[in-house]
């Protein structure tokens, strides 16, 4: 377990980076909750709105995913 | 780090993100850019099975359609309705283009789950193409349908007239962010996926949680298949709101 102080502070970015994936959790939990909470009080409507939820899902989760790329980025490549 | 791993004798054998890695099928020379990799081999496989199901499976044109037909039936409609709920009739000419994405994304996104698979989406490069090409078709489509009309897109008139310049920055930021969004999304949902499922397969070397190991692998590998499926639908579902903003730009 012999590294330098740059691979020690790389690897503390990385888990760091990591807490942003909680965010989008919170975000896609927050979109899919409201939708749902929205499809049970007009079930009909709701089968027309299936799209903008998973473009909705798409967007929040773009984020988490981001920072699951810098961690990667921080582990691997720098 | 996987030397580090196996020095310490301890660690895990294999490394998680090892299964990305891209080989030469032949040999083990240097890979050009017309060298055959695993890559080319499970892009060319995807493409096969589009091949076979959409091609050789609605041979027939049966009246009452056999199974795999009913499938491609069903896959082509699904699109369809898609591409026309969202872009309206005037996005249909584009339709043979979103549904050559969402064939090859979602059977690669399949195949890649068959175990030892390589799956050619969880690489930028690849989804990367695939973003910008549809970024670039988007872009020059709506230069030439709306000429400089298409600019409307940045200049949001439905704000009061402040704060136009402020929504216009970010929206041309928001617009320049696209491709990188699309790719990353789709190349870091399968690598993730794929590397989770990894590393729970690495915990079933440990003899107390191997049962717990092989359950979790079990229930990602569910949730997996899901995600292939949702995730080939979201790149597409996108590109349609793409095209839908460079055929109808005005806010």
């Amino acid at each position: 377990m012999e590294g330098d102080i740059v691979q020690m502070g790389a690897l503390i970015g990385a888990g760091l980076a990591c807490t942003g994936m909680g965010g989008a959790a919170i975000g896609v939990g927050n979109v899919v909750g409201n939708y749902l909470s929205g499809a049970l009080r007009n079930p009909s409507a709701a089968a027309g709105q299936t799209a903008t939820l998973f473009i909705g899902i798409a967007f929040a989760e773009a984020l988490g995913i981001f920072s699951f790329l810098v961690a990667l980025l921080l582990m691997f490549a720098v | 780090m996987s030397d580090d791993a196996k020095a310490e004798g301890g660690g895990l054998e294999f490394h998680p993100m090892d299964q990305f890695i891209i080989e030469p099928l032949f040999g083990n020379g240097p890979i050009a850019w017309y060298t055959p990799t695993n890559t080319t081999l499970w892009m060319g496989l995807a493409i096969v099975c589009v091949f076979l199901m959409f091609v050789m499976g609605t041979k027939g044109r049966a009246i009452i359609p056999s199974r795999s037909q009913s499938v491609a039936e069903l896959g082509y409609g699904f699109i369809y309705k898609m591409v026309e709920d969202i872009t309206g009739k005037d996005g249909l000419k584009y339709f043979p283009y979103i549904m050559t994405l969402f064939l090859f994304i979602v059977f690669s996104n399949f195949l890649g789950l068959v175990p030892t698979a390589f799956t050619p989406t969880s690489h930028i490069a690849v989804t990367g193409v695939m973003a910008l090409g549809v970024f670039f078709a988007v872009t020059i489509l709506g230069f030439v349908k709306n000429g400089f009309g298409f600019l409307s897109l940045f200049w949001v008139s439905a704000a009061p007239l402040p704060i136009r310049p402020v929504l216009a920055l970010i929206e041309i930021i928001s617009y320049f962010a696209r491709p990188i969004s699309h790719s990353i999304r789709l190349a870091g949902n399968m690598m993730a996926g794929h590397a989770v499922i990894k590393v729970f397969a690495g915990f079933a070397a440990i003899l107390a949680i191997s049962p717990l190991s092989i359950l979790a692998v079990t229930a990602m590998y569910g949730l997996e298949v899901l995600v292939s499926f949702i995730q080939a639908y979201v790149f597409t579902i996108l590109t349609c709101v793409y095209l839908k903003d460079a055929l109808h730009p005005h806010h």
